[in-house]
């Protein structure tokens, strides 16, 4: 028998609330499969398991507020016995202790506390949900086509079509837009003020010819139908990836006064939504896939982030952050650093600058990589010499 | 003004209105540079083509992509490209 607890989903999400359960009792379940969705002050989340086993006793019901780490659920080990059942009779009494435990447990700010729990929440994108209320549908009417019956833009148009008016004695259902803007602000004040008050960051920033590898992408482009081309960022979250494998440091978490480095960079990609906010999930293990395939997830995680439909390990693994702000326009980024990662790498605009090389005037197009740092993990020294690697990855497009 | 094309225009529209659903139709020019009307970043650019070549059949290499700043040298080169 294992508890399934509600595991981190970031810095800035402490509690969410179970909005469904994909399991029931008596379900076979695989490690890595989607057992729940949460909602979060940023997305709905599809949390997954990370053990094999069968469904025992689900200790939550849906709608209900839960901090990080409670027991939503007991499983039984694959082939362990009906016999050991009875162990944990009055789990259902013992988990309350538990929330309540947690609920003052140290890693819980007390701002967090102060939200307010509030009513059910039908699994929507922001998308969707602002086209629902320009338009006046009755969000809980819908019924849902997206992934895991998310009600998509689509179901939206169509409801107003058919003349789904928003009927009044609904209301109390529909989390007014506003509230959810202002939790999600909320949750990016919280994490960043504990950025600035706990991470003494350093920030460093290099120059980098970007003529070779816009080359090699232009090449790379020529023969792909336009569903197969790769983007500059791709190649810039690669590079990333092969520089950190000789910069550990830049890589992992700092928990509990110590420093976790972590081998695989799980890259998280910064990226806006589009009514305001943003969230940075996780690419997977960047330095050992190839970029073909990184084009893909990264697509794919772009669309699920814009839909509101993340996993959970998505939101719990990034080892490192990279944003891109080049395409707001911006020469340089210099970033907050997400706790508790270690390290924000920012890209600002490939642009054409003034370059010398050999004694001659050149133009060239360049751009600006920045990295903050943790000065408690690494020093500007190493740094450096991380940029300088990521700076020669770029030039070789190639071999990434 | 009189808007170019208006059938391939509202094609080109509902598309971009899938990638950008905030977007302000009736304020779009077709005389300014697209992407400084709507927020659209290098994905959802590259999205916005995919949808346009998938539903209207063409190809666009991107060395043309160049040449679509705004809205109405999207048009014309789509007018073109569909002869």
């Amino acid at each position: 028998m294992f508890d399934f607890t509600l595991p981190s989903l970031g810095a800035d999400m402490d509690e969410g609330k179970l909005i469904e359960w994909k399991v029931k009792p008596g379900d076979m379940v695989r490690k890595g499969q989607v057992v729940a969705i949460v909602d979060t002050s940023k997305a709905a989340v599809d949390v997954e398991i990370w053990q094999d086993g069968v469904v025992h006793e689900l200790l939550i019901e849906p709608g209900e507020r839960i901090p990080v780490g409670t027991v939503l659920a007991t499983l039984l080990e694959p082939g362990e016995g009906a016999a050991s059942k009875g162990v944990r009779a009055g789990a259902k009494e013992a988990r309350h202790a538990a929330v309540a435990g947690a609920a003052v447990g140290e890693r819980r700010p007390p701002s967090a506390a102060a939200v307010p729990a509030e009513t059910a929440r039908l699994r929507i994108s922001p998308a969707a949900r602002k086209r629902a209320e320009a338009l006046g549908v009755a969000i809980v009417q819908l019924t849902g086509s997206g992934p895991g019956g998310a009600v998509t833009l689509a179901d939206v148009e169509a409801a107003a079509q058919a003349g789904v008016r928003k009927a009044v004695e609904a209301a109390p259902a529909v989390r007014p837009e506003v509230d959810k803007n202002t939790e999600m602000r909320r949750a990016i004040a919280a994490a960043m003020s504990r950025s600035k008050r706990e991470i003494p960051h350093y920030y460093l920033y290099e120059t980098i010819p970007m003529a070779r590898a816009q080359r090699w992408l232009a090449q790379a482009n020529e023969g792909r139908p336009i569903t197969e081309r790769l983007l500059m960022a791709v190649l810039q979250l690669k590079a990333v990836a092969a520089a950190l494998a000789q910069y550990p440091e830049m890589n992992g978490f700092f928990r509990d006064g110590r420093f976790e480095s972590v081998q695989a960079a799980h890259i998280g990609v910064a990226i806006s939504l589009r009514q305001g906010g943003l969230i940075a999930p996780a690419l997977h293990d960047v330095g050992s896939k190839p970029l073909d395939q990184l084009m893909h997830e990264l697509a794919d995680l772009v669309k699920r982030t814009r839909a509101g439909s993340l996993r959970s390990s998505e939101m719990s693994d990034p080892t490192i952050t990279v944003t891109n702000l080049g395409d707001q326009g911006v020469e340089a980024v210099m970033g907050v650093i997400y706790p508790p990662q270690v390290a924000l790498v920012g890209f600002g605009r490939i642009m054409e600058r003034p370059w010398v090389e050999d004694g001659t005037l050149v133009a060239l197009p360049a751009v600006v990589a920045s990295l903050a740092a943790d000065h408690r993990v690494s020093d500007g020294h190493r740094g450096a010499l991380f940029l300088a690697e990521l700076r020669e990855r770029l030039q070789r497009p190639e071999e990434l | 003004m009189t808007e170019k094309y208006p059938e391939l225009r509202a094609n080109v529209i509902a598309i971009l209105r899938g990638i950008a659903p905030e977007v302000e139709v009736d304020e779009l020019r077709d005389d300014r540079p697209l992407r400084q009307q709507v927020d659209l970043d290098s994905m959802d650019w590259l999205n916005f083509l995919i949808g346009i070549s998938e539903r209207l059949k063409v190809s666009i290499p991107e060395a043309d992509y160049g040449r679509l700043v705004t809205l109405g040298n999207l048009l014309d080169y789509l007018r073109a490209k569909l002869g």
